[in-house]
């Protein structure tokens, strides 16, 4: 069973979310996600500054059998990247809600965090995942 | 029954064991009225001997007239070891290396091509080759709208003075994902794509430029020039290089003040015999920045669990088999065989071996020129220096010029009607390092002839 | 550590190979080309003696697993044996000498035999014309569905934006769907393998532009409902293209034209028995029905009344998608595949069909007798099938990968694995016509003993192979260092 910490939000597409109390948010790939993509090799995160909205693929993360895509689970503007993931792609791997995290945004639309599923609902969609 | 081993016998222990009355019963599946027929049209089989005995014919009738024809295929000699070895069953016979444990041969010999052309080309990174030149230029560019993040464009710049040939490959491969081609006019006098030609794009919006070296006419391009125009306006830099033409000329990686980001061209002149256009293979090469965005299929060196050096595929990520409607490129062979014999190749002419052929090819091409200058009425159509192809200007039709030749058993160029308009009276001619003295004055004689 | 140095490990500096290097020429010839634009010193290519390449490329050569060494079941790969015929008759000195611009007067040889593959190639698979221009499989399909995309634009028929793919399909599909414009639907496959025909029906519409299918599919068995879904995509306006990769399957028995379908690509280095080379070079001719005639791609052979043959190209084809390469495609192959193609004759070309089939259906079963479990039990192998080893991973912790290790060290290639992905730690196995019944029985016995190793000693299987010149490499490692090419020691 992977782990889901309670005080962050999910989208379906196997992201999180974590709210800062300036307001920015940090997003990275659960455990799950990590867990079925295996070794990370290789991550590429969106560049500061890039405008992105929600659902826009805006990154990859690697492995050697599989890329997936990393989509906004808000809109916003990238204001940080976590550097560390070029050298050291497994921190995601190890620390996934931690050192592991992708990017920083500034959300346009603070609403959307209501929208995005709470750590309960993301348990559910997996459990459904494996019927 | 020719390549199969089974007796009655044998067949009919099998049927009974798979518990099937009969061959024709294991088709029971396919709807009885979609089999087909007796397939009539089709000729019966024949023994080997015959059908030997006839392509024999047929090749002999052919002809192996005298070469000075080039355009994108160059009659270089290859050394007699080269495809005894590139034809060893265990090369020739070997699937792609998806097992790497039981591919090492492959493997390896990828890594060590990839090695040379990374050299060759003065570039970080190598792939295993595509199909040719021509197409190998159309995953270039799709590589550049994919690689330049600053550029929202779909459209290239692509001289006009690139192998026309190419220029359609790059067309019909490209066009269905909405990539437009802007040609570049080239200087009627030198032969060349001057930076002066490039003003009218300043300041618009393209993903990239190709740089030919040297370009379909043969022409030495200012690739320095060239590129650094590009980098300035934001545009990616994709050379599109003769392989055999870099051992005297400056690689693509040392090209103006960042140097090349793509490279690509026909490997063909690394070993391949011009054989009726295939297979020849296609090189890539490109920053370390890009190998992501690079299609085909790329080797690694790796470690096995008792610390000892092998070789892997990887990023196999990219690639169809795993990223399927997001891959880079649908492509999933390489050329590997024609690969292999270029590796071959490179490592019997060495540094000595490509540069003296290279340095031959040039300057047989020169005193091909001198002997078919001399001829009244013939002169160079450019002024720029040649590397071993020039175009020449004939007081007559090309086109008809060739005929007349080629009914003397002479390939004496290629018609520039063919490809461009307002040309008709000049001839690309080509000579390689295996031209003699004798052939050369052959050609010129028969040209002389023809003129009169 | 190295099992086999590299090439570059042999370098001296100074050593040559004399005989292969022409003579030097007069610093003077040079003197026009800009100094500005020379190289600096010469390209860094290994500096080797003749005798030590024949020996190090005969050494690397060895290294390899190949049909001519080995038993090679690898599914949707056809691994049959490459007539050494065909090879010597494409290395004739006249073809290999042929300009592939040269005139027609000197190209009339050459032509013949591709004018006569074509035919043979329209006749063995019901279609109405046939290109070999396409220099691989993918650009076979790429051609394919470029033409599809041609017709449609052509009808003014500007809305089908979507490929429908069976989920089952190659990952070309996909991707070559995308070269060409357009979005990918994929469309689920039933229990028995077939493609699941009323998710079909709802999801073809007004932006269907074809469907893209395998038929035998790539799980191993023939789509019964051919017919049906054929007429479900014309129905709907859409065009149907056939992935030829599994051809050798049904070849002279069923011809996609006569399925219905309206372009079709040939793997010429499957089912025409050219070599595969360590991955290429392959020939991927189309077949198109007379609707997409017009499209194909350039050039073509074609025959004047007076018997002498000529290329079409666009200025007699105006409409075609145009050319895929510089020339004509990878000519080697398309003549080797002539070869295989005159020597096996119509009686041959049937044969493949029966003799794939029932080499497949007999390793299945007796597969199935010794413990190996089917992932479609209850239906006829075409020319390959599927094995499952999920129930080997849930109770012994052995995964397809470890059977296929370890079948290396009893001297048999692995078949493919993990492909298709709908079928859990699989292997898709194609045994082919040419194999011998003790070829296969042998592949027999040393499943039958990894089956017992996997109960009694799963370790065993996961530290497997140990017998080939490497153990199993660490790929996540390799694709974090990325090295790509040699570097001397000392060197920057």
């Amino acid at each position: 069973m992977s782990q889901i910490p309670e005080e962050l939000r999910y989208a379906t597409s196997h992201e999180w979310v974590r709210m800062e109390d300036d307001g920015n948010v940090y997003v990275g790939i659960s455990d799950h996600a990590q867990d079925s993509l295996g070794d990370l090799v290789f991550v590429e995160p969106p560049e500061v500054g890039d405008e992105i909205s929600t659902g826009d693929e805006c990154g990859v993360v690697e492995s050697v059998k599989a890329a997936s895509d990393i989509y906004a689970p808000m809109s916003g503007e990238v204001i940080a990247v976590n550097e560390n993931l070029e050298d050291s792609p497994e921190l995601v791997n190890q620390d996934p809600y931690g050192d592991g995290w992708i990017y920083q945004l500034k959300p346009a639309n603070k609403a959307e965090w209501d929208e995005l599923l709470s750590a309960d609902d993301y348990a559910t969609t997996l459990e459904d995942d494996e019927d | 029954m020719p390549y199969i081993p089974h007796t009655p016998d044998e067949v009919r222990s099998m049927l009974d064991t798979i518990g099937a009355e009969s061959i024709e019963a294991l088709f029971d599946e396919i709807p009885a009225h979609l089999k087909a027929d007796k397939l009539d049209k089709l000729p019966e089989g024949r023994p080997e001997m015959e059908v030997l005995a006839q392509m024999g014919e047929r090749a002999a009738r052919d002809g192996q007239p005298l070469c000075f024809l080039g355009a994108g295929a160059y009659d270089h000699h290859v050394p007699a070891a080269v495809w005894e070895l590139a034809t060893r069953g265990e090369f020739y016979t070997a699937y792609t290396p998806y097992q790497a444990e039981a591919s090492q041969g492959t493997l390896q010999t990828i890594y060590e091509f990839q090695t040379m052309m990374s050299r060759l080309t003065g570039m970080e990174v190598s792939n295993a080759s595509v199909y040719d030149g021509a197409s190998g230029l159309a995953e270039a560019v799709l590589m550049a709208l994919r690689a330049n993040r600053k550029s929202k464009s779909r459209r290239v710049l692509v001289p006009d003075a690139v192998n026309p040939r190419y220029r359609a490959a790059v067309e019909s491969i490209t066009s269905n994902q909405g990539v437009e081609q802007e040609l570049v006019p080239f200087c009627t006098e030198a032969g060349q794509t001057l930076t002066d030609s490039l003003k009218p794009y300043e300041g618009d919006d393209y993903a990239a430029l190709v740089v030919p070296q040297p370009n379909f006419f043969g022409s030495i391009e200012e690739v320095d020039a060239l590129t650094n125009w590009a980098h300035e306006q934001n545009m990616l830099v994709i050379a599109l290089v003769n392989p055999t033409a870099l051992a005297l000329l400056t690689p693509p990686g040392e090209w103006g003040q960042q140097g090349a980001d793509i490279v690509v061209g026909e490997g063909q002149p690394l070993g391949c015999p011009i054989s009726s256009g295939g297979p020849y293979f296609g090189f890539m090469c490109c920053t370390r920045k890009l190998v992501r965005q690079m299609p085909g299929r790329i080797i690694a060196k790796a470690e096995d669990t008792e610390g000892r050096t092998g070789y892997t595929m990887t990023l196999q990520a990219r690639e169809q088999h795993i990223r399927r409607s997001k891959a880079t490129s649908n492509i999933c062979t390489n050329q590997g065989l024609a690969m292999t014999a270029a590796t071959i190749h490179m490592a019997l002419l060495g540094p000595e071996g490509l540069t003296n052929t290279a340095a031959q090819s040039h300057s047989k091409l020169n005193q091909l020129l001198d002997k078919l200058t001399a001829i009244d009425g013939v002169e160079k159509a450019f002024t720029a220096p040649g590397f071993h192809e020039a175009v020449i200007r004939l007081p007559k039709p090309a086109q008809a010029v060739v005929d007349a030749l080629s009914e003397q058993n002479i390939l004496a160029g290629y018609p520039l009607s063919q490809s461009y308009h307002g040309q008709d009276d000049q001839l690309l001619i080509c000579a390689t390092e295996k031209r003699t003295e004798d052939e050369m004055d052959r050609f010129a004689n028969a040209l002389q002839e023809v003129l009169q | 550590m190295s099992t086999n140095p590299l090439i570059f490990e042999h370098s001296r500096p100074g050593r040559r190979a004399a005989a292969q290097i022409p003579r030097a020429v007069d610093d003077n010839a040079l003197a026009d080309l800009p100094a500005h634009l020379r190289r600096e010193g010469k390209p860094a290519l290994p500096e080797v003696s003749e005798p030590e390449v024949v020996r190090h490329y005969t050494n690397t050569s060895a290294q390899n697993f190949a049909i001519d060494k080995q038993f090679y079941p690898l599914g949707s790969c056809t691994m049959k044996y490459n007539p050494r015929g065909a090879n010597k008759a494409a290395m004739m000195p006249g073809f290999l000498a042929r300009h592939p611009l040269a005139p027609e007067r000197h190209s009339q040889g050459y032509m013949e035999c591709m004018h006569e593959l074509q035919d043979f190639l329209k006749e063995v698979t019901g279609m109405e014309d046939v290109s070999l221009a396409p220099m691989a499989g993918a650009q076979g399909e790429f051609s394919g569905v470029a033409m599809i995309r041609k017709y449609h634009e052509a009808n003014g028929d500007d809305e089908r934006s979507e490929i429908l793919i069976p989920e089952a399909a190659h990952g070309t599909n996909p991707a070559t769907a995308v070269m060409c414009g357009y979005k990918v639907r994929e469309v689920p496959v039933g229990k028995d393998g077939d493609v699941d025909l009323d998710a079909l029906k709802e999801a073809v519409g007004p932006q269907t532009a074809g469907l893209m299918m395998t038929n035998p599919s790539t799980c191993g068995v023939f789509e019964r409902k051919i017919e049906e879904i054929a007429k479900t995509v014309h129905d709907a306006g859409g065009l149907l293209y056939y992935d030829g990769a599994n051809l050798n399957a049904i070849l002279g028995k069923v011809r996609p034209g006569d399925m219905g379908f309206d372009v079709i690509h040939m793997n010429l280095h499957k089912t025409f028995a050219t070599p595969h080379g360590g991955g290429g070079p392959g020939a991927g001719p189309v077949g198109v029905s007379k609707r997409l005639q017009r499209y194909m791609p350039t050039p073509v052979v074609g025959q004047r009344d007076n018997g002498s043959f000529y290329w079409k190209d666009t200025d007699e084809l105006p409409d075609s998608i145009g050319h895929l390469s510089a020339f004509m495609g990878n000519a080697g192959v398309l003549l080797r595949a002539y070869f295989y193609a005159m020597v096996l004759g119509r009686e041959g070309m049937i044969r493949v069909g029966e003799y794939s089939t029932l080499a497949a259906n007999y390793l299945s079963k007796r597969l199935q007798d010794v413990g190996c479990d089917a992932a479609y039990p209850s239906r006829r192998a075409s020319h390959e099938f599927l094995l499952t080893f999920a129930r080997q991973a849930k109770h012994n912790g052995v995964t397809a990968v470890d059977v296929a290790k370890r079948l290396l060290d009893y001297n048999q290639h692995a078949p493919t694995v993990y492909f298709p992905l709908l079928v859990p730690e699989c292997f898709l196995i194609e045994p082919t016509e040419t194999e011998t019944k003790e070829a296969l029985d042998r592949f027999v016995d040393a499943m039958e003993n990894i089956l017992k190793e996997a109960k009694d000693d799963p370790d065993l299987l996961h530290g497997a192979p140990y017998t080939q010149p490497l153990t199993r490499l660490d790929e996540v490692q390799a694709a974090k260092e990325l090295d790509l090419a040699y570097k001397e020691e000392g060197a920057a």
